[in-house]
């Protein structure tokens, strides 16, 4: 078996989900070979290279893959990835905008978001919102997968020595253009590599009041999130939604804020290992997931729980 | 320009998703149906560039069962002018779609393709671009603005850690997140013009397509439930088990 792992990162750094998706391909087994395209991503390469169980890196490096377009990053892995048996990659929204096109294009199924590897042509994956779990078999020579990085472990980070080699193989389709990114500025870990995250719901009753939300984060090194409700409600953008719409973390510790635990929240955030559930409804749904749970009005707790973890930390 | 908008027939949103006892699927008998919620997004858009004046014809189709007609009419009391159903009862998987779709492309050559970015019951955010891959069109997913200008839209994506557009050359291909708008309810008289639109139905032997799966369900289940833990009195309390007990801080 040959896997070929396609690199998520932003030319700067490799995104930690890659370690994730290389843990992933240990699994089902075999050569793993890390595709790092992009523009003056040599770093990321090198990063890629000290990756535990990688056996080569394939660098990209042309202005066609700058930002990541899924028109022209398609058709390169589409011709590379054809002499492979699985091409895998994290089921974030780059991996989810680019790869489906390399199945067309390889006239094979995507096996999207899997969250467990049976054997090298069965896997499993979340549907309908994390509601039910299939398993599912593949009957493509080339199995192309999307992986659900939380899902597992990564590999380490450092020790490995691959061989980088550098590809000259420019796929311009010449159909789109990158025009601007507005990412949102924040020395807050990302939501779904955090390890503690803390998250607001209708609860919170306006955006402002998710500063006090922000202070918890700083002391414990947390991300902040939100619920679909919370972002209904206009009080905090959409990238902080995590759910079955939003993002799926599964952080050591998530603490829910005003939060009722509607079924398409617990989908984003049920995989965590410890669930703290701060409400003032004691009947709330996300006690019934919460190993710990307090029945409190949030003001007046989570000031509270400001002060408590002052003294402790 | 005409525009096409793919709609899926799913389980209602709203309704509690039940695993069947043999473990072979979900049960979907006497469940209530409808259009999935990215569909109606998508079908709004395109309403919208109608409205506008961009677009001249909206044309909407679904792959599925006789019974799939529903979320057409639905799609046509909103806005939509003429339908067209792609009638099968087998399982119709996310690349099989997309050829559908593109057979459908080829015939009916919209400049602009809206889908929803993914189906609530399969979970599989593929459809769309697939059906860019196979017609070689860029592709706009996640969308949150939309704006079409002369041969180029330029759309605005919901992306990991925050936003980023493109311009893309027509024809195109887009697929929606939730906040590119808010779908509008049919009114009744529209509901009842609806039922007099055009409504075209076909079979994937009618377009020369061969949708037979490549992926095998071997078992559905139920995921593992959690376990409610304990309820603690005080913020204090809580601290000491988080630090103490779960020793998370």
């Amino acid at each position: 078996m040959s896997i070929l792992v396609i690199a998520d990162h932003d030319n700067q750094s490799l995104k930690p989900s890659t370690l994730n998706t290389i843990g992933a391909a240990k699994q089902i087994g075999g050569d793993i070979t890390v595709l790092v395209a992009g523009q003056g991503c040599a770093g990321v390469a090198e990063a890629a290279a000290k990756a535990e169980g990688v056996s080569k890196v394939l660098v990209a490096d042309d202005a066609a893959y700058a930002n990541q377009l899924a028109e022209n990053l398609s058709l390169l892995v589409a011709e590379i990835g054809k002499d492979y048996t699985h091409i895998l990659t994290p089921a974030g929204t780059t991996g989810k905008d680019f790869l489906p096109r390399v199945a067309a294009l390889l006239d094979v199924a995507q096996i999207s978001d899997i969250i467990k590897v049976e054997s090298a042509d069965t896997f499993q994956r979340p549907i309908y919102a994390g509601n039910a779990l299939a398993t599912v078999k593949s009957s493509d020579s080339i199995k192309v997968i999307t992986v659900r990085p939380t899902a597992f472990d990564p590999v380490a980070a450092e020790g490995g020595s691959a061989a980088v080699e550098a590809l000259s193989l420019a796929k311009d389709a010449g159909t789109s253009q990158f025009v601007k990114a507005e990412m949102a500025k924040s020395d807050r870990p990302e939501l779904t590599s955090a390890s503690i995250v803390i998250s607001g719901g209708r609860g919170m009753q306006n955006g402002e009041n998710f500063k006090m939300l922000e202070k918890i984060a700083d002391k414990l090194g947390a991300a902040v999130g939100a619920s679909r409700a919370a972002v209904d409600a206009g009080f905090v953008p959409n990238d902080m939604q995590v759910g079955q719409t939003g993002k799926i973390v599964a952080p050591q510790l998530y603490i829910a804020v005003g939060i009722s635990g509607a079924i398409q929240h617990l989908a984003g955030m049920s995989g965590s290992k410890v669930i703290v559930a701060i409400n003032k409804d004691e009947e709330a749904p996300i006690f019934q997931v919460a190993d710990y749970g307090l029945v409190a009005d949030l003001f007046q707790a989570v000031p509270e729980l400001e002060q408590e973890l002052d003294k402790v930390l | 320009m005409k525009v096409l908008v793919a709609v899926k027939r799913v389980i209602d949103y709203n309704v509690k998703v039940r695993v069947k006892p043999d473990n072979t699927g979900v049960d979907l008998t006497n469940v209530k149906m409808a259009m999935n919620p990215f569909c109606e997004i998508a079908v709004e858009e395109a309403v919208r560039l109608k409205e506008k004046g961009i677009a001249t014809e909206v044309v909407v189709v679904s792959i599925g069962p006789q019974a799939a007609q529903e979320q057409i009419r639905t799609a046509l009391a909103l806005g939509a002018d003429r339908g067209i159903l792609i009638q099968t009862d087998e399982e119709i998987q996310s690349l099989a779609a997309a050829k559908l779709l593109k057979a459908v492309v080829d015939k009916e050559q919209p400049k602009l393709v809206i889908l929803g970015k993914q189906a609530i019951d399969s979970d599989n955010n593929q459809t769309g671009q697939m059906l860019a891959a196979l017609c070689g069109y860029p592709q706009g997913t996640f969308a949150s603005e939309v704006v079409v200008e002369g041969e180029k839209v330029n759309v605005t994506r919901e992306v990991d850690g925050g936003l980023v557009t493109v311009a893309l050359n027509l024809p195109a291909v887009v697929t929606t997140d939730l906040r590119l708008n808010e779908p509008r309810y049919a009114s009744l008289p529209n509901i009842m013009k609806a039922k007099k639109k055009p409504l075209e139905t076909t079979t994937p032997a009618d377009l020369g397509v061969d949708v037979a799966p490549r992926l095998t369900t071997l078992k559905v289940e139920a995921p593992a439930q959690r376990k409610a833990g304990i309820k603690v009195a005080s913020v204090a309390e809580l601290v000491d088990k988080l630090k103490n007990e779960a020793k998370v801080i």
